[in-house]
């Protein structure tokens, strides 16, 4: 059976033991609550992917996050037209992106290591750059990108759904990512039968970085004021729905429907405990054991292949 | 007396590959015994068995007459047997005293360990080798002779009765031979049976007692070196018969595709090197095991960069600076070890075929897979590829057939120059003549191929022009006509110096 099938029956488990004994978790408001609350984790997960089937991590994306919606609201705060602003979040995303792939692939440098090392780099520079102080007194085209908060909700769930679903079709129809694929199943098989692995790797932290950069705006429109401490732990919850969605975090196997079914399963958990009267410090217990059980079964999975192989 | 040590009738295979037919040898103590034999004829294999790496399918291994059974190498370091294998085997962060006294000290895991001791024990078995090494170096900063001198003295801290060595002095100049020498002679007087494995039969008669020369994985003879000259001793190790190659049709030859003038690399250990390729030739690459041909590929391949000299294509000055840039300038090559370098183990056989022209065409293209699949399935009916589907994972293929995989990915890429690492090592000999009748094919539409193999009959069945390499540098070139199984390896080993 593959892995995307297991996620989405125990997701659909999930959803019918709610269905059944908490209705209302199907109610529309909390739906969009939901999802609303869940484009970010998205987002970022879907840039995850690429970065972890290429065989690397970014654990820098949640800093990056921080540091890219105050951009986009200092930007839009100077009188900007939002979606120059967003552009400009993304593109600045790709440049910080682009800072620790040029780390990675140019210096050959452990990506864990660069990464922390950033995360660490751009959550105190934007600490010590805003004192800590959100950024408020944003136009009034800022919040739900000036269309009214129905409207604004109906466009970033559309644009985040057009990305994700473009994505995933590219990562299965183009060459580009069967590149990326062959660089982390096999760096150096691939780079032995001509594919620049550097190159790949460079700029799947590009990609990495402009995704965050979007995730930023997105999440960030939602609110009046921007806040400069979002993103902590960004990077943990997008990995862990890449890991849970079936992706080998080692690299070269996964899929982006995978990764969509490990956010949903993963952030439906918090809510559904709400409904079901059960304490929601159980959150995190649960999202642990569910993400320890994909890595087990991963790994017996690979140990029977080996066996076999 | 009995032998020190004997093998008896031993045989061994790996995975259907006889390595060792019924092989006989002995040792006495106090005898230093050369073991050859061209690449393949199973050395390797006899001296694995003896230090217990490797269990023997059938025949028996007798220590002082009885038969043991060495299970692992503690149960041959038990015996006394100690190994010097060619490439050392030191941990490298770890100072000479601490890995003499890791392999001498006795004691628990939690013993106290006297550094004073330890590092005096260390200098005390060193100078007895008359080497002035300072105990307190780090391994990895020793030349390999420095290494070489180190395991040496472990094996002289323990004590051991039967020390076996391999090509000990391929990396040693003149000066540390002789010291080596030395050494061993005076192991001999203790009374040590030394095995002592090199292809510098130039230096036998000056060491060995007896010599045992190997073919095939079978013993050909044990002679007492004074009676042997080189001579009989290559007549003694070549002899193997053409079958199973399916030679090379005589095609038209063109231009130069592929040369190299005086290309250097220190790092790949490329000594000075210029060969060509023409369109339409296969071009062989012999030479032993460790002589740079693998190493020349890769400098060819973009692996190393040349620090002088320089490869052309076409005429043209190229920089291969990568990989990615030889395999877009037409250069392929499919390397020797397939299972780390050649495949995407998890990948699909029809990905892995398509992996070449992924590289070279438009990454933001869309995928073929009809296109990929279909030339797969060509391809491995073409190759006889056993797999239940184009769509398995190559990691579940056997070694020969992942070794046609790797073929197809160049043959459907179609290089202007295909480099082919012992391109039929482990393959079935039905696959074997028609990998050597497709090279033919390639050859026939104008490819230059270039060759590496260590298998003479096929190197002579194969190529046009035939290079010998040793020590990184050509040894000689060979015509076709000129070529004999006696002269390549006479070339190779440095018995001749000179070649039409």
């Amino acid at each position: 059976m593959r892995r995307e099938a297991s996620v989405a029956i125990a997701w659909a488990a999930l959803l019918i033991v709610l269905a059944f004994a908490a209705p209302g978790f199907f109610s529309a408001g909390n739906l969009r609550d939901l999802l609303l609350a869940n484009v970010s984790t998205l987002l970022a997960a879907s840039g995850m992917t690429l970065v972890i089937l290429a065989g690397e991590i970014d654990i820098s994306i949640g800093s990056m996050f921080a540091v890219l919606a105050v951009i986009a609201g200092l930007i839009a705060r100077a009188g900007a037209p939002m979606p120059l602003a967003a552009l400009t979040a993304a593109g600045a995303g790709a440049l910080l992106g682009a800072a620790n792939g040029g780390l990675v692939a140019g210096m050959r440098m452990p990506s864990i290591v660069v990464t922390l090392a950033t995360m660490i780099l751009w959550r105190n520079a934007l600490n010590w750059a805003t004192g800590g102080a959100w950024i408020e007194n944003l136009p009034s085209n800022f919040q739900w990108f000036g269309l009214g908060q129905t409207a604004g909700e109906v466009f970033i769930l559309t644009v985040a759904a057009v990305l994700v679903v473009a994505l995933g079709w590219v990562l299965k129809n183009i060459a580009a990512a069967r590149a990326v694929y062959a660089t982390g199943a096999g760096a150096e098989s691939a780079r032995l039968a001509g594919i620049p692995v550097r190159r790949v790797v460079f700029w799947v932290f590009v990609w990495m970085g402009a995704m965050t950069g979007l995730a930023a705006v997105l999440d960030a429109v939602r609110f009046r004021e921007v806040q400069s401490n979002a993103g902590v732990g960004l990077e943990l919850k997008a990995i862990a729905a890449v890991v849970v969605g079936g992706a080998s975090i080692t690299g070269g196997r996964g899929t982006l429907l995978g990764t969509g079914l490990g956010v949903g399963l993963l952030a439906s958990i918090g809510p559904a405990l709400t409904f079901l009267h059960i304490s929601p410090s159980w959150e995190k217990a649960i999202q642990g054991a569910i993400i320890l059980a994909s890595v087990v079964i991963d790994f017996a999975r690979g140990a029977e292949a080996r066996k076999n192989g | 007396m009995p032998p020190l040590l004997a093998a008896a009738a031993v045989t061994k295979s790996y995975g259907g590959v006889r390595a060792l037919r019924r092989v006989d040898f002995e040792l006495q103590a106090g005898e230093i015994h050369a073991l050859v034999g061209e690449n393949g004829a199973g050395k390797s294999t006899l001296i694995r068995i003896f230090a217990g790496a490797a269990l023997a399918d059938s025949g028996e291994v007798r220590f002082e007459a009885h038969p043991v059974t060495l299970r692992d190498p503690l149960a041959a370091k038990a015996l006394g047997i100690a190994v010097i294998y060619q490439q050392p085997a030191l941990f490298g962060e770890l100072t000479v005293a601490e890995n003499i006294g890791l392999a001498l000290e006795s004691g628990g895991l939690w013993r106290r360990i006297d550094w004073k001791q330890r590092k005096r024990a260390a200098r005390e078995l060193l100078s007895q080798l008359g080497s002035t090494i300072d105990p307190e170096r780090r391994a990895a900063t020793l030349s390999m002779p420095e290494q070489q001198t180190v395991e040496i003295a472990k094996s002289l801290g323990a004590r051991a009765r039967i020390l076996i060595l391999d090509e000990p002095t391929a990396s040693l100049t003149e000066r540390e031979v002789t010291a080596l020498f030395g050494v061993l002679r005076e192991l001999r007087r203790r009374g040590v049976g030394m095995i002592y494995v090199s292809h510098r039969l130039e230096e036998l008669p000056g060491i060995a007692d007896r010599v045992t020369v190997l073919r095939d994985g079978e013993t050909v003879e044990t002679r007492k070196m004074a009676e042997v000259d080189r001579a009989t001793l290559i007549r003694m190790m070549v002899g193997r018969d053409i079958d199973a190659v399916f030679p090379k049709r005589e095609v038209p030859v063109g231009d130069i595709v592929l040369e190299t003038r005086s290309l250097t690399c220190p790092a790949a250990g490329v000594k000075n090197v210029s060969i060509a390729a023409r369109a339409g030739e296969i071009v062989g690459l012999s030479g032993l095991v460790g002589a740079g041909r693998t190493e020349l590929a890769e400098v060819l391949f973009g692996l190393h960069r040349p620090s002088s000299g320089s490869i052309l294509l076409r005429g043209k000055p190229v920089a291969v600076a990568s990989p990615d840039v030889a395999v877009r300038l037409g250069i392929a090559y499919v390397p020797e070890d397939r299972r780390r370098h050649g495949l995407v183990m998890p990948m699909s056989v029809a990905e892995n075929v398509s992996l070449a022209r992924l590289a070279t065409a438009p990454g933001m293209r869309g995928l073929d897979f009809q296109g990929e699949n279909g030339t797969a399935r060509e391809y491995t009916s073409r190759l006889a590829i056993k797999t239940s589907s184009v769509a398995t994972a190559v990691q579940t293929l056997s070694g020969g057939n992942q070794q046609k995989v790797c073929l197809a990915r160049w043959l459907t890429a179609a290089p202007a120059v295909l480099i082919l690492d012992e391109p039929t090592q482990g393959v079935d000999i039905g696959a074997k003549a028609e990998i050597h009748r497709l090279m033919s094919d390639l050859a026939a539409g104008g490819m230059a191929i270039v060759m590496i193999s260590s298998e003479l009959p096929e190197i002579l069945g194969m190529s046009d022009r035939i290079y010998v390499m040793r020590g990184g540098s050509v040894a000689g070139e060979l015509r076709r006509a000129d070529a004999t199984q006696e002269r390549l390896l006479a070339l190779a080993l440095g018995e001749e110096d000179a070649a039409a």
